[in-house]
């Protein structure tokens, strides 16, 4: 049996891919900067009971661009447009680090469009102590090794997006990159107004996931986003020896500390 | 034919060290730069320009770059606003602005205006997209440098030719009161022309706005491929390309002496020379290429070369142009990666990048010697491109001001001459003596034949 699929939508006047998989209640899961992953373990975990919707976003894969979107909070109106026609509302999210943005963007808008949202090391808002990386002025490779805290303890780093470097892959990583930079370019991965808009933010229980040793997003964003999220319960959990990818890094806690949040 | 001269106007003091350990000139810490040897090199810069006038160039040619050693002309437009003052003939030729770097074009119409007025009528302004580090440095958005691009191409035609005031509402530029007091001297406007490093997409939009296209010492044979490809969008733009549609900058030394001159010609590739503009993730941030232009990178690239995660433009270049002696530095670059990896020291990245000085020699990629030597390779390019406009590029790296005076003065006294001959006898028209794009072009008919490679099979 196929572990998932990949359909196209018709959904807020476009064409939109996503990939869905597993039985249970729906989890949107929002991608990363680079993204989607392909369907890794903590997809393959969480997928037992929920269902995953996975939107490619627009401009990356089979989801054509959006001149429309310039900014990340124009994104999440997009996505919330799309949960609106779906009947897709009130879910629940997992945002994983640009994907976790778009969430964040989302909620401020409006919050009543999820049950309960996971944020896993967003950028978006600019972090007390530290920059996040400029991942635009480095190449792919820079970029991807950099999400990562210990590659020889994680085996399953390398069979992210696919594994194999291969020349569709390169376009795959410059079109994403080019998407994010499109967006997301000035200020430099974050929204200035995003920690005043999220105070508005009620009744949408909160779990802010971040690795210790984030060499992408400084960690010291969690408690930023915990304090601009102060108007609702939204909870920090740190990974010790983790880096950008608690997702993949610390696979079975994250599945765990996840799965009993949303449940 | 229109002669020119160039130079980068590098900042000659950079410790080469420096440049090889930080893989690329572009962000190498300015600490390393000194006031009074800044101070120093600029008047000489202007001095060099004056004195090229004097020795009959027939134009002078500024560029621009951010955030480097590499060229000290962060604003170009000061200069060229010093030189129509301080020279008397020569056009002043910008090559060029990059345009998505700013963030109010209209300034730059202001600018470009004045500059045409105190010098009379003799700018010509071109437009670049700049080189991916200008958009690091300038916090331009690489995904939009080519609407941008042409969003302020359009903006500041219409604001030089356009009655005022009006108002411009463009996607990435909003004007609530067009009107510049101050348009060009030249009417309708100064004469445009565009310099390239052989994007396919850059040629293109030149032919269809009929400006000429000027090569940036691009390999040959790769320069003839898009020089075919002007012709081909000229005619189906209903007009014959010709001569007057191209030019081509080259690096040319000249010394009295052979010997002097092939010691002081290996400056042009001091720190690693062009290849070493900026490192690959400042030459190509994300967006920077076309679609196209990805995909064409994507398929030079060979499991192991390691271009995988870090290819350059010089790679896609490189490809073009393999089995070419005028691939230049395909060595120093490896080198450069190893050094990256610390597999490779200073000294042996500096050893592989003067051992392409021979190569580069015999592809044409630089040209030095006495008058008499560098005279038959100049005649080589001209019978393969044709260009209209020819520009010399003077010598980066540690040359002294004497040195580049002699240059400058040989190049006037014997070579321009010489030169001017050959476009003659080979019936080079330029820019100015034809208009480019007057010349209509009847459906059906041959174009005219714009590049020759035979002169290259020659001397193989």
């Amino acid at each position: 049996m196929a572990e998932w699929t990949e359909e196209i939508a018709h959904v807020a006047g476009t064409d939109l891919a996503i990939v869905k998989g597993g039985q249970g209640k729906p989890l949107l899961i929002l991608h990363e900067e680079l993204g989607h992953p392909g369907w890794m373990s903590y997809h393959q975990a969480l997928a037992q009971d929920h269902t995953l919707v996975i939107p490619i976003q627009p401009g990356m894969g089979r989801s054509p661009k959006v001149e429309q979107i310039r900014t990340v909070h124009e994104l999440g109106l997009f996505y919330l447009w799309t949960l609106r026609e779906l009947n897709l509302g009130p879910i629940d999210v997992l945002g994983i680090s640009f994907g976790g943005w778009i969430a964040a963007e989302m909620a401020s808008a409006d919050s009543k469009a999820f049950r309960k949202m996971v944020l896993v090391a967003p950028p978006g808002i600019k972090p007390p102590d530290g920059d996040i990386m400029d991942i635009f002025a480095v190449t792919i490779g820079t970029q991807l090794n950099a999400t990562i805290y210990d590659a020889e303890a994680t085996p399953e780093f390398r069979k992210l997006y696919g594994g194999e470097r291969t020349p569709e892959q390169f376009e795959a990583f410059e079109e994403a990159r080019t998407e994010t930079a499109r967006i997301a370019w000035d200020p430099i991965l974050h929204n200035p107004s995003l920690p005043y808009f999220l105070q508005g933010v009620r009744g949408l229980p909160t779990r802010i996931i971040w690795g210790r040793e984030d060499a992408v997003v400084p960690v010291s964003a969690a408690e930023a986003y915990r304090q601009a999220l102060a108007n609702t319960d939204a909870k920090v959990t740190i990974f010790e020896h983790c880096g950008h990818r608690p997702e993949i890094e610390k696979g079975p806690e994250f599945v765990k500390l996840v799965r009993e949040f949303l449940a | 034919m229109i002669l020119m001269y160039f130079t980068e106007r590098p900042y000659r003091e950079v410790p080469e060290d420096e440049v090889i350990k930080n893989r690329g000139f572009f962000g190498v810490p300015n600490r390393f730069f000194d006031r009074e040897a800044g101070s120093r090199l600029y008047n000489e810069y202007l001095d060099e320009m004056v004195y090229a006038e004097d020795a009959g160039f027939d134009a002078i040619m500024l560029n621009e770059h951010h955030g480097t050693p590499f060229c000290m002309g962060a604003v170009m437009n000061v200069e060229a606003a010093i030189l129509a003052r301080i020279t008397r003939k020569a056009k002043i030729v910008l090559l060029g602005n990059p345009l998505p770097t700013f963030k109010n074009p209209l300034r730059i119409a202001e600018e470009l205006a004045e500059i045409d007025c105190i010098s009379r009528g003799r700018l010509v302004p071109g437009w670049v997209r700049g080189a991916g580090s200008e958009s690091i440095f300038n916090q331009a958005n690489p995904a939009y440098n080519r609407e941008r691009f042409e969003e302020a191409h359009d903006l500041i035609l219409a604001a030089w030719t356009r009655p005022g005031p009006f108002r411009w509402e463009g996607k990435h530029f909003n004007y609530r009161f067009v009107n510049p007091w101050v348009t060009p001297y030249q009417k309708p406007h100064p004469p445009i022309m565009i310099p390239g490093v052989l994007s396919p997409e850059t040629v293109v939009w030149c032919a269809k706005h009929r400006y000429p296209y000027l090569g940036l010492g691009t390999a040959l044979p790769a320069t003839a491929e898009l020089w075919n490809i002007y012709g081909d969008t000229a005619a189906n733009e209903g007009y014959v390309a010709g001569s007057e549609n191209f030019g081509y900058l080259q690096h040319v030394f000249v010394a009295e002496t052979e010997e002097k001159a092939q010691e002081l010609g290996k400056a042009h590739l001091f720190g690693g020379g062009q290849g070493a503009f900026s490192r690959p993730e400042h030459t190509l941030p994300p967006g920077y290429n076309s679609k196209e232009a990805t995909r064409r990178l994507a398929r030079t690239m060979t499991a192991g070369s390691g271009g995988f995660l870090g290819v350059s433009s010089e790679q896609l270049n490189r490809a073009k142009s393999n089995a070419e002696p005028g691939n230049l530095q395909a060595v120093a670059d490896s080198t450069r990666r190893r050094l990256a990896r610390g597999e490779a020291t200073i000294e042996e990245a500096r050893a592989a990048i003067y051992r392409s000085y021979q190569k580069a020699q015999d592809g044409l990629q630089i040209i030095t010697g006495t008058p008499k030597t560098v005279i038959p390779k100049i005649r080589k390019i001209l019978e393969v491109l044709r260009p209209g406009v020819f520009g010399v590029f003077q010598s980066q790296g540690p040359v002294s001001l004497a040195d580049r005076m002699t240059s400058i003065r040989l190049l006037g006294q014997e070579v321009l001459p010489a030169v001017r001959e050959i476009g003659k006898e080979l019936g080079i028209v330029d820019p100015f003596e034809r208009k480019p794009g007057a010349r209509p072009y009847a459906p059906g008919a041959q174009r005219d034949q714009l590049v020759s490679l035979e002169p290259l099979r020659a001397r193989a």
